[in-house]
């Protein structure tokens, strides 16, 4: 196992929360710099000295992204403007987006967080690292790539789209590793089976995994059609962007850089601390960030933390498991939670539809109705009725099992749904609430 | 004996339809027999056109979802009655026929029909004991 600093990446638990602890003081001190958290923390009378073990961060109030909305454009900066060397801004639909500054140590910390995930994916100097996500104010594209060039990489910033070029690019360059999204990953790969093309055709060794939920099912399955590994990336903007969590591959899970970051799960409506092993929501205080520290942010992802701290790659960081979904992702479908994300898994497992999906919800005489729309693959239509029908009670079938709700399944032409490229919209939601 | 039937997986949309028929009209290909299975929420359009393999591939490279299946077209006496003996004849042996639909042409007075079935080879033998002419595939192709 390679690492990039071995001396933090390999600190023992104890050490860990004797330099969070610290580190939370500083973030607290510096965070009470900003309009925002000068008022919060002042209201609560909170300050570096409330805080006398780890346990006492519990005090302190949530921050949330409407709190980062509200305070659009400038009122979460800790430091003079003139510091920031970057920002970073999302491109929110509803209201206003949510700003992220860094000023040049930021930059340098989130590089080496960046470096460290590469290196424990297996890159070194000499590879060449194709980086198929959006830049931009987007954090996807970016992230990574700094930590790639820091690595000693070859980085082709080609960005997302224009998959022929990508492809041409693979060929060209002898392309290693692969920073794509798994949505993405699967129309490039239908397009190389188009070209009459195989992964035998190029050198990719490495699939990086980032920006959206997907299932189990899907990694396999992408694992398959490249031949290669598919490493998990976890990161979000509010905390740099991708880097927080990486999987070393030796278990299940992604470490998540705890001297970096403090990270809590709670249940996403009580807000109650929930411990390791239960599912909820993910909250995270940043430890290093200079220009905006946040406390306390919940992220609206979905997941649980392992409950062993211990791993064979060397690394006693906490590993925070795959995104089950976000709490905004959700949708409440009869009065049951459902996730885009399982019925993925599901028409993964089904060989006769391909990998685009759609979820239609509307309602019909009060109650919801929800239609998934699925491609047929022309390989598999032998031109029966009965066989398209049988398809149908299949994926039905496969569904209520799964999310407890029957489905219409709308079987499509090959080709009829829109090709998912970077961030897949899959949801179209027509209930009037 | 046997003939190529194209069928071809079509969503509910008036457009798939223009779009088929103008791919086959690129090619010069022509519709002998056609029929469309229509359910609630999408068709299967099965026809008999004068070059099969030619069709099969325009329509995949235009990416519509296509299939090949093997029918059998019988000759029908143009008379009242004259199906039904047909079909007795397999029904008599206990032959399924999934479904099956006309040519647009006759022949020398006689309709042509395409009978799609399970077990192609026993119902060309309880056929042709019946006395039911069955069309070579150049013919059918061509009629
Ligand atoms: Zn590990």
């Amino acid at each position: 196992m390679n690492y990039w600093d071995r001396n933090i990446e390999t600190i023992g638990r104890e050490e860990l929360a004797a330099l969070q602890l610290q580190r939370l003081k500083e973030t607290v001190a510096r965070a009470l710099n900003s309009p925002y958290y000068r008022k919060v923390l002042g209201d609560n009378n909170l300050s570096p000295d409330s805080i006398r073990s780890l346990d006492d961060l519990r005090r302190f109030p949530f921050t949330a992204k409407d709190d980062l909305r509200a305070s659009y454009p400038r009122a979460l900066l800790a430091v003079d403007r003139e510091e920031v060397v970057r920002m970073h801004a999302s491109s929110g639909t509803t209201g206003q987006s949510t700003v992220v500054y860094h000023n040049l140590q930021d930059l340098e910390n989130w590089t080496g967080l960046v470096a460290r995930c590469l290196v424990m994916a297996g890159a070194t100097r000499g590879d060449v690292f194709q980086n198929m996500m959006s830049y931009g104010l987007f954090t996807g594209g970016i992230g990574l790539h700094y930590g790639a060039e820091r690595v000693g990489m070859m980085v082709i910033p080609i960005g997302g789209g224009n998959t022929h070029r990508q492809i041409q690019f693979f060929q060209d360059f002898g392309t290693t590793i692969i920073h794509i999204t798994p949505s993405y990953a699967l129309h490039v790969s239908d397009v190389i089976r188009d070209l009459g093309l195989s992964p035998d055709d190029f050198r990719l060794r490495v699939l990086i995994f980032g920006a959206e939920p997907y299932s189990e099912a899907t990694r396999e399955k992408l694992e398959q059609l490249y031949r290669v590994r598919a490493l998990n990336c976890y990161g979000l903007s509010e905390m740099n962007g991708p880097g927080v969590a990486f999987e070393c591959g030796m278990n299940e899970g992604m470490h998540v850089w705890e001297d970096s970051y403090i990270v809590e799960v709670i249940d996403p409506e009580s807000g109650d601390l929930l411990p390791p092993g239960d599912e909820g929501e993910i909250v995270f205080t940043t430890l290093t960030r200079e220009a905006m520290p946040l406390i306390r942010y919940r992220s609206r992802d979905l997941a649980r933390l392992y409950e062993r701290t211990d791993c064979s790659c060397g690394r006693n960081f906490r590993r925070l498991s795959r995104i089950i979904g976000r709490t905004d992702d959700m949708l409440i479908v009869r009065g049951v939670n459902v996730f885009p994300s399982q019925i993925e898994h599901e028409l993964m497992r089904i060989p006769e539809v391909g990998t685009n999906y759609q979820i239609l919800l509307d309602r019909v005489e009060n109650l919801d109705r929800m239609t998934v729309r699925v491609e047929i693959t022309g390989r598999t239509f032998h031109g029966e009725v009965g066989e398209l029908r049988l398809l149908k009670k299949k994926i039905e079938h496969a569904l209520k099992e799964e999310i407890l709700i029957t489905t219409e399944i709308e079987l499509m032409e090959p080709g009829a749904l829109p090709p998912s490229q970077g961030k897949a919209k899959r949801v179209i939601d027509n209930r009037e609430m | 004996m046997r003939v190529k039937q194209i069928s071809v997986f079509l969503e509910n949309k008036a457009g798939r339809l223009w779009e088929l028929t103008e791919t086959l009209r690129e090619k010069e290909l022509n519709i002998r027999a056609l029929s469309l299975a229509d359910t609630s929420d999408f068709g299967i359009l099965r026809m008999i056109v004068n070059r099969p393999e030619e069709a099969f591939d325009a329509l995949k490279e235009k990416g519509f979802a296509a299939a090949v299946t093997e029918v059998l077209a019988v000759e029908v006496p143009d008379r009242p009655g004259g199906l039904a003996g047909v079909l007795k004849a397999l029904n008599d042996d206990g032959v399924n026929v999934e479904y099956m639909y006309a040519f647009v042409e006759k022949k020398a007075g006689n309709a042509a029909v395409v009978i799609r079935v399970e077990e192609v080879e026993r119902s060309v033998s309880v056929l042709a004991a019946a006395g039911v002419t069955i069309l070579p595939a150049d013919e059918v192709y061509n009629l």
